[in-house]
């Protein structure tokens, strides 16, 4: 009848519903780690390749021209970029997240790097942009510059974009952000070759810098595979 | 360990789960004394009946309502039919009138005052001491009535049992969608009623002791719901409601989104309304389960609805206020990314897991519901539409049966 409650009964249903959290919560974690490993593996990849293709460039110098293929990483580069940003949206900003973030960074860079001595010396055409943008506040600006860039590196494949957090804590984009005189006033800030253009810049401006950036390396005396330094 | 800032939302979800639970361990517990009867039962007696079939313009079904009745496995001089003319401004009275010359067959014809009323003015003629009702769109299997007395025989303490409603004749996907749904009420029908918890006695054949009448009074306006608030009276008086599983009452549900939405914002706006009326009942532990577990449980899916749909409906725009955006900064197109198949991108977080739990729940209410209505153990795709259905359409009548609760607007009958 109403007047007895099944008070144990409750309790132990509180419990099972306690456990199918515990085990949610468990499943949950289970499939981020995996989500960071997974992570981890293409950073150590991309680790492994630039430090291989630097090591190649360094003993056989600029002769290797040939052997050099423009796309190199870009597309690992991408993937990892893709996955980190929904990792830190999903996965939650955890240590583990922003210790991965630096890590990619410091990879950009060294890609950055690596293909600027690249395409100097081989001759390779291509563009660089480095984009500076904030996850602290809300960037209304940054989110419209993204989509810019997406689509501009969709349109210009031999375009690199490389994109860094303003608030990282990371010593090395720290000193591009002093090499560059980047103030978090003026985000998105963007650099193409070596100029800085601060604020929201529309697709027609970016491709305008992009193609003037084209035709001053097809200006230059058209370099071959064989030309030497 | 990751941890949303939704505070709200893993409540609700845990409440959610409770609920479930706690169905499931009171069927682990009870299962045993769930018999679903095949084969026609005799009883030692068997009392007489009254049967009252308000009518209010069901000109289309009344005819066949009463030809079930008539079929019932039932003494015939035991069994008294009131048929009862709301005021119907169609050809109800003509219908009826065919079963003038039944000897156990009385007609009634009053000025429309809703079903209550009719209920009620079958309840004054009443003489004997087991009374129902039967809505004039619904049809009872022969051996329903029968096995419904067998409980009364059984447990002199029962005051009113339900039987289990079934959905007559689904045609389109709304009325398969809502079989999978009644099945599952089957199931949590008989689970409220081991919690001696039941919050609704169905229009369709639920069988009273008059008692319950002669010392609660008779039928209320209850918010159009007069079947649930008669349940809620019974229960704040300590009055057992049963539940005869194997008794089977089939009624035509509504056909189209329009109409179900009109019922479902009745059957909403009734719970919350006759909620609120007996709001002194709640959380009481003198009351019982019905007290501490159904009328809670109400509540919390209500509240669950119309936070996930607020959910949704923010998430949704969040998307679309994204995406104007990026039409407006580069114009359409259209990247590979978004049917990049990637395990990698595949949401994880614990409340996904939580609703698959819950959702394993409600299939297995909805396949076990269907086991006791039709005995065999069978998955049918009805269970997917009324999953999507339900899940798109329910927020729509909660959220209006909220609204209108807030401005005190009645909703009609249909």
């Amino acid at each position: 009848m109403n007047d007895k409650i099944d008070w144990k009964k409750y309790l132990i249903v509180f419990l099972i519903t306690i456990s199918l959290f515990l085990t949610a919560g468990y499943l949950s974690n289970y499939f981020s780690d995996q989500k960071i490993n997974q992570i981890k593996l293409i950073q150590d990849n991309i680790a492994i390749n630039i430090l291989s293709s630097e090591t190649q460039f360094s003993l056989l110098q600029e002769l290797s021209c040939k052997n050099v293929s423009g796309s190199l990483l870009s597309s690992e580069l991408d993937e990892l970029g893709r996955k980190l940003e929904w990792g830190q949206k999903n996965l939650g900003d955890t240590e583990e997240v922003s210790y991965l973030k630096k890590y990619y960074s410091l990879l950009q860079i060294k890609d950055y790097l690596l293909m600027k001595k690249i395409s100097q010396s081989c001759k390779v055409k291509s563009a660089f942009i480095l984009y500076f943008y904030t996850t602290a506040e809300n960037c209304s600006l940054c989110e419209r510059e993204s989509f810019v860039l997406s689509s501009l590196r969709e349109k210009y494949p031999e375009l690199r974009v490389y994109s860094f957090d303003y608030s990282i804590d990371l010593s090395a984009v720290k000193a591009m952000l002093q090499i560059y005189k980047i103030k978090d006033t003026e985000l998105p800030a963007l650099v193409l070759d070596d100029e800085l253009l601060t604020g929201f810049h529309s697709i027609e401006d970016l491709e305008e810098g992009l193609l003037k950036s084209f035709k001053l390396q097809e200006a230059k005396p058209e370099g071959d595979t064989k030309t030497g330094s | 360990m990751v941890l949303n800032p939704n505070i709200i939302f893993y409540v609700l979800i845990f409440f959610s789960v409770y609920v479930q639970v706690f169905f499931l361990v009171t069927f682990f517990e009870n299962r045993r004394k769930i018999i679903v009867r095949n084969n026609k039962i005799k009883i030692t007696k068997y009392p007489a009946v009254t049967i009252v079939v308000p009518c209010w313009n069901e000109e289309a079904t009344v005819y066949k309502t009463v030809c079930s009745l008539l079929n019932l496995n039932y003494p015939k001089d035991k069994l008294k039919i009131f048929l009862i003319d709301d005021g119907s401004t169609d050809g109800t009275w003509n219908a009826i009138n065919k079963f003038s010359h039944y000897p156990n067959i009385k007609l009634f014809k009053k000025e429309n005052g809703g079903k209550y009323t009719a209920l009620n003015l079958g309840l004054l003629h009443t003489e004997t001491d087991f009374f129902g009702g039967l809505d004039a769109d619904s049809f009872v299997d022969p051996e329903s009535l029968v096995r419904i007395m067998s409980y009364f025989e059984k447990d002199p303490s029962a005051m009113a049992v339900a039987p289990s409603v079934v959905v007559y004749n689904p045609k389109n996907l709304i009325q398969n969608a809502q079989k999978a749904e009644y099945h599952m009420g089957v199931y949590m029908k008989k689970m409220l009623s081991f919690l001696g918890a039941i919050n609704v006695t169905p229009g369709p054949l639920t069988i009273f002791r008059k008692k319950v009448f002669n010392d609660l009074g008779p039928y209320r306006h209850g918010h159009n719901t007069e079947d649930m608030e008669i349940a809620y009276r019974m229960q704040k008086n300590n009055y057992k409601i049963e539940h005869c599983n194997d008794a089977f009452v089939f009624t035509s549900t509504p056909g189209t989104i329009k109409k179900l939405y009109r019922q479902r914002l009745r059957w909403i706006y009734g719970f919350i309304n006759n909620t609120i009326d007996y709001r002194d009942v709640l959380f009481r532990k003198k009351y019982g389960n019905f007290a501490l577990f159904t009328l809670p449980t109400g509540i919390v899916s209500i509240l669950a609805v119309s936070y996930l749909f607020g959910q949704i409906v923010y998430d949704l725009g969040d998307f679309l206020y994204s995406k104007i955006i990026q039409v407006r900064t580069v114009g359409w197109h259209f990247t590979a990314e978004s049917i990049n198949p990637d395990f990698f991108f595949l949401d994880t977080h614990s409340a996904l897991f939580l609703v698959v739990f819950i959702y394993s729940f409600v299939i297995f209410a909805i396949i076990f519901g269907r086991k006791m209505a039709e005995g065999k153990w069978s998955f049918s795709p009805n269970i997917f539409y009324f999953l999507i259905i339900f899940r798109i359409l329910a927020p729509f009548w909660f959220l209006k049966a909220i609204y209108n609760t807030i401005l005190k607007r009645k909703p009609s009958w249909r």
